[in-house]
């Protein structure tokens, strides 16, 4: 098994590709991460352990716009993320240049998955480690999606979702607890869902939260 | 052909453009608006060659929203026109935009400005400017009734006497106008000055 993880190039005899399994363990080492996607609101929320108290935890950007009704949250290495987010955010204004349209949120999920396939095929690369938590409005109609993506480049549509640390459990109690909601009762179950996992020990857990209404309009300059 | 002017008053910035989009002899459309909303708080209004116009204009308006989401606050006036300015830089000895602009815009902090920047990539800060045949007439008229202050009444009354003179006056001058403004509340339309309308055909 030692020699089919070295180089992310090589599968395994029995069809594993290590790199990308490892970079999977990254991302379960990472901070909690929970989408749930309600009737006309989407809600993404992370854990943030304040573990470190000369930080200034306000320059941790762990839920981010990607556009005017993009946001996403990840869990897993976060220089990474970094990375995949800066390309998301140019490819986000280059659709709206070259086809005068904001993209959906299919697309440009689409497209970081891509990016991400891209890195387990290269060679001298290793993957991102990261998976990503991509919420937003479909420009036109205003109808609310959540999507996830892994650092093996799959992708998919979900109601509701997490990653990261424990993220089995969040599922569980995603899975029992799920109905379809709207407004503060997805953010409710969002709460809940992410408190099945955080220590109440920690007072001074935070929880970030973005929520999204359907808007469209220009960022605003003050 | 195309006339662009504009001037900075008491706490906005207003931009004037011609409305007219011209090929040769023939008159496309008279409602084109060449007055672009950069973001929340800015305006441009650009002169020139028409493909060029808008590629380069929206390149720049989707630059700036890049640069807001990346850095989470947007870009001042001034950061705005000088990158428009860099940018025009860069491409003038390759393959230059026959573009000119007038950038107006209000930040919290130092309140409205106005810049002008031609297509040879001059940058200035100035509080009236205008570009094209209109300029003639237009700067000619801000100079004699302009002064620093104005509020938007006499403003405005001020670019009705510009659009009066460049109709009279200029040979081809353009039929509709539209008006700009941009204060704290935001980059917004004010008005249009219209003398010819697009009528609808009306069916046999």
């Amino acid at each position: 098994m030692a020699r089919y993880d070295r180089a992310i190039t090589v599968f395994s005899p029995d069809g594993h590709l290590f790199q990308v399994e490892y970079a999977l363990e990254a991302v379960r080492k990472g901070n909690a991460a929970v989408g749930v996607r309600g009737t006309d609101t989407i809600v993404l929320g992370v854990e943030k352990k304040s573990t470190v108290k000369l930080q200034d935890s306000r320059s941790v950007r762990k839920i981010v716009s990607l556009d005017n009704h993009i946001a996403l949250a990840c869990a897993g290495l976060k220089a990474d993320a970094r990375v995949l987010i800066n390309r998301a955010r140019i490819e986000c204004q280059s659709h709206r240049l070259t086809v005068e349209d904001p993209v959906t949120v299919e697309y440009i999920t689409r497209y970081i998955a891509g990016l991400q396939q891209k890195y387990t095929q290269s060679g001298g690369v290793r993957p991102f480690g990261l998976s990503t938590l991509i919420v937003g409005f479909d420009p036109y109609t205003g109808v609310p999606s959540l999507y996830q993506t892994d650092p093996s480049g799959t992708f998919s549509a979900w109601k509701a979702n997490a990653t990261g640390r424990n993220s089995n459990s969040m599922r569980e109690f995603l899975e029992k607890n799920y109905k379809e909601t709207s407004g503060q009762e997805t953010i409710k179950l969002a709460i809940r869902a992410l408190l099945e996992v955080c220590s109440f020990l920690y007072f001074r857990m935070s929880l970030g939260m973005v929520i999204t209404k359907y808007y469209e309009h220009l960022y605003y300059s003050r | 052909m195309e006339c662009v002017f504009g001037l900075v008053g008491d706490g906005f910035a207003i931009l004037v453009a011609d409305t007219s989009a011209v090929h040769s002899i023939l008159v496309h459309k008279s409602n084109e608006d060449k007055i672009m909303v950069l973001d929340s708080h800015k305006l441009i209004a650009a002169s020139g060659e028409p493909g060029d116009r808008v590629q380069f204009t929206e390149f720049i308006q989707k630059n700036v929203s890049l640069y807001q989401f990346r850095n989470g606050i947007p870009l001042t006036t001034a950061a705005a026109a000088n990158f428009t300015r860099g940018e025009l830089a860069t491409a003038l000895r390759k393959s230059p935009y026959m573009v000119n602009i007038l950038l107006a815009g209000y930040d919290k902090e130092t309140g409205p400005s106005l810049y002008y920047i031609d297509y040879i990539a001059t940058l200035h800060k100035v509080d009236k400017a205008a570009f094209g045949y209109g300029s003639y007439f237009s700067l000619s008229m801000m100079d004699r009734h302009f002064h620093s202050g104005m509020s938007v009444e006499e403003a405005v009354d001020l670019v009705d006497k510009c659009i009066l003179e460049i109709r009279s006056r200029l040979v081809v001058a353009p039929p509709n106008f539209v008006i700009k403004i941009v204060d704290k509340d935001g980059a917004r339309e004010y008005a249009w000055r219209e003398s010819v309308k697009d009528t609808p055909v009306s069916s046999a």
